[in-house]
C-alpha cells in the first residue's frame, strides 16, 4: 500500500528545494551562456554572500534590508572585478584555463570566508515564521516557499531579459560568436562583465535563502555541487532548463531519500542526483533544453 | 597613390598601411586605396593576397586576430580610424560583413537583424529598418522566426548583409559574398547590393575572388597580390587588362575561355612582383 501523504510530502519538498537549486544554477547558466566559462566557484559565491548577510546582521546588527543591499552591492562589484582581473586575460585561451582558474578561485574563497569572519556556523535569521504551513497532505516550511518564489521571480526576470531586451539579445549574440558580435559594434567585454555581475546578484539571493536554511559556514559552498546535475540535466545554457533540472534534482533526491534511506541507512540524497547526471550525459549530452550544435552538411 | 585632382574628398582613404600579425608576420606592405562617397569599389586578388586583412584593418577587427596597423593611416570622413576599436568604427558608419556568412546561429533571423542595429540609439526607426531589410530580402521575412543556423547558405549571406544594413552604415565592407554560393544566388545578391547602393547611398568596398562578377558592379577596382596593390583603375579598364583576363577571368586575348592546361608553364607562374 502506497502512503500517498508521505509521497506528497516528499514531492512538495522536492519541488521547493528544486526551485532553490534552480536559483543557484541560474548563476552558473548566466555566465556559461554569455561567456562560455564554466564557473566552478558558484557555490563559493553563494557562501560568500551568505557570510556577508549573516555578519552584517549578527556582528553589526544591521537591519535586514541593509544587509541584503550590502550583499547585493558587494557581489555585483565582485562579479565585475573578477571579470576584469581574472577572466579577461583568459579570453581566447583554452577553456581548461578558465576551469582551472575558477577551481582555484573556489579554494581561495573557501579559505577567505572563514578567515575573515570565523569558522563557526552563523545563523542567518529571516523574519518569517518557522512553523510549517500545513495544507492538506502538504507540509511546507515558509522559507522554502519564499526561496521558491524568489527563484521563480528571478528566473522570469532573466528569461525576459535574454529573450526580449536589446541587451539580452546582444548578450546571446556575444555567446554565439564573439568576433561577429564585435563586428556589429557590440562591446564584448562589457557583456562579459555584465554576466558576472548578474551571477553576483543571483548568488547574493542564493546566499540569503540557503544561508537561512543551512546556516552560514564553509559547508554552505557545497550547494554549488548540486548545480552540476541541475545544469547537465537542463542544459548548460538554458534558463528553462535550470528550472526543469532543478525540479528533477529536487524531486529525485527527496523521493530517493524518502524510500531508499530506510533500507541503506541514509546518504541517498547526496548521490542520487549524480547517478541521474551520469545517465543524462550518456543519453542527452547537451541536456534537455541545451543548445544543440548546429551542423551543416 | 594617385590623388584625384579636384574630386571631392573620398569617404574612405587607406594610406600606405602596413599590417603585422603577432608582431612578426608582415601581411600588408603599403596598401593604399580610396572609396568615394556612394561608390562601389572592388578589391580583387587570389587567396592570401591580403584582401580580408585590408578590410579588417578598416573595420578594426584586425586586433581580435592579433594584427596591428603599424604604418600608414586609415581615414574615414577625414578622421583617422585605424586606432579605434571595432565598436567605435561601427558607430562612425563602417560595418563589415565577414567572409563565410557569419550569422548568429542560435538567434532567430529577426534577432540577428536586431543585433545589426546595436550601435543605434533611436528605437523607433528600428521597425522601419526591419521593413526596409525585408523589402530588399523578402525571403528573410518568411523566415524571420527561424534560427539562423537552420536557413540556407544563400539566406545566411542575405541575412549577414541585411544585418549590416541595420547599422545604417555609410560604408559596407563585403568580404567574399559569393563564396560557396550557386551562381544564380550570387547574381541575386549582387543585384540587391547594387540596389542598396543606389537607393540608400551605401558605399561598398567589395573583396572578391570572383573578379568578373565584382567588376560588373564596381566602378573602380584594385588588384592585390602578396600584400600589395599591384594594379588599380576603372572597373572597365581593369576588365580589359590582358593579365587580369588571363589570370582572374580565365579568358585569352581573344575573349575566349581557355583551359588552364594550355597556359604555358612560364606564364602560369607569372606574377607582377618578384
Amino acid at each position: 500500500m502506497v502512503d500517498w501523504q508521505f509521497f506528497a510530502l516528499l514531492l512538495s519538498n522536492g519541488v521547493l528545494i528544486g526551485l532553490m537549486y534552480s536559483l543557484i544554477a541560474l548563476g552558473f547558466v548566466l555566465v556559461y551562456k554569455a561567456t562560455d566559462a564554466i564557473n566552478f566557484a558558484q557555490g563559493e559565491f553563494v557562501m560568500i554572500a551568505g557570510f556577508l548577510v549573516a555578519v552584517a546582521l549578527g556582528a553589526y546588527g544591521a537591519p535586514l534590508w541593509l544587509a541584503v543591499a550590502l550583499a547585493l552591492a558587494v557581489m555585483i562589484a565582485f562579479g565585475f572585478g573578477l571579470e576584469r582581473v581574472m577572466l579577461r586575460p583568459l579570453i581566447g585561451r583554452p577553456i581548461v584555463a578558465v576551469i582551472m582558474a575558477t577551481i582555484g578561485l573556489a579554494a581561495i574563497l573557501r579559505g577567505f570566508g572563514p578567515l575573515m569572519w570565523g569558522a563557526e556556523t552563523k545563523p542567518l535569521p529571516l523574519p518569517i515564521p518557522d512553523e510549517p504551513i500545513v495544507w492538506g497532505p502538504f507540509f511546507i516550511p515558509p522559507i522554502q516557499l519564499l526561496g521558491a518564489g524568489v527563484s521563480l521571480l528571478f528566473l522570469a526576470i532573466f528569461g525576459w531579459f535574454f529573450l526580449r531586451s536589446r541587451q539580452g539579445i546582444a548578450m546571446r549574440a556575444v555567446a554565439d560568436s564573439q568576433q561577429v558580435a564585435m563586428a556589429m559594434g557590440v562591446n564584448v567585454e562589457r557583456y562579459f562583465a555584465l554576466a558576472w555581475a548578474m551571477t553576483g546578484i543571483v548568488s547574493a539571493l542564493g546566499g540569503l535563502i540557503w544561508g537561512n536554511l543551512l546556516g552560514v559556514d564553509v559547508h554552505l559552498a557545497l550547494v554549488g555541487f548540486k548545480v552540476f546535475p541541475v545544469v547537465i540535466l537542463g542544459g548548460l545554457d538554458s534558463i528553462p532548463g535550470a528550472i526543469i533540472g532543478g525540479l528533477i534534482v529536487g524531486i529525485v533526491e527527496n523521493v530517493a531519500a524518502g524510500y531508499i534511506d530506510p533500507w541503506v541507512g541514509g546518504g541517498t540524497k547526496d548521490f542520487a542526483p549524480y547517478v541521474l547526471m551520469i545517465l543524462a550525459l550518456m543519453i542527452r549530452p547537451y541536456g534537455i533544453f541545451g543548445k544543440q550544435i548546429i551542423e551543416r552538411v | 597613390m594617385s590623388g584625384v585632382g579636384g574630386a571631392p574628398r573620398p569617404l574612405l582613404s587607406v594610406n600606405n598601411i602596413e599590417v603585422i600579425y603577432d608582431h612578426v608576420i608582415l601581411v600588408l606592405k603599403g596598401v593604399s586605396l580610396q572609396v568615394p562617397e556612394g561608390g562601389i569599389v572592388a578589391l580583387l586578388g587570389g587567396n592570401g593576397a591580403g584582401k580580408s586583412t585590408t578590410l579588417k584593418a578598416v573595420s578594426g577587427l584586425l586586433r581580435t586576430e592579433r594584427g596591428e596597423v603599424t604604418k600608414g593611416n586609415i581615414e574615414f570622413l577625414g578622421e583617422a580610424i585605424h586606432r579605434k576599436d571595432p565598436a567605435e568604427v561601427v558607430r562612425r558608419g563602417i560595418v563589415q560583413v565577414m567572409e563565410g556568412r557569419h550569422v548568429f546561429e542560435h538567434l532567430t533571423v529577426e534577432e540577428n537583424l536586431l543585433t545589426g542595429a546595436y550601435t543605434r540609439r533611436n528605437g523607433r526607426a528600428l521597425s522601419q529598418d526591419l521593413d526596409l531589410v525585408y523589402r530588399y530580402f523578402p525571403r528573410l521575412r518568411e523566415r524571420r522566426q527561424v534560427k539562423a543556423g537552420y536557413v540556407s547558405g544563400g539566406e545566411q549571406q542575405m541575412l549577414a548583409i541585411g544585418r549590416a544594413l541595420m547599422a545604417r552604415p555609410k560604408l559596407m565592407l563585403l568580404d567574399e559574398p559569393s563564396m560557396g554560393l550557386a551562381p544564380m544566388l550570387v547574381n541575386e545578391i549582387f543585384d540587391i547590393v547594387s540596389r542598396m547602393n543606389r537607393e540608400e547611398g551605401v558605399a561598398v568596398l567589395l573583396a572578391e575572388q570572383n573578379a568578373a562578377m565584382a567588376l560588373r558592379f564596381a566602378q573602380y577596382g584594385y588588384v592585390m597580390e602578396n600584400g600589395r596593390v599591384v594594379l588599380d583603375g576603372d572597373a572597365r579598364t581593369i576588365g580589359q587588362n590582358e593579365d587580369i583576363k588571363e589570370f582572374y577571368l580565365g579568358l585569352t586575348g581573344l575573349g575566349q575561355r581557355k583551359s588552364y592546361r594550355d597556359v604555358k608553364h612560364y606564364r602560369r607562374r607569372k606574377r607582377w612582383l618578384s
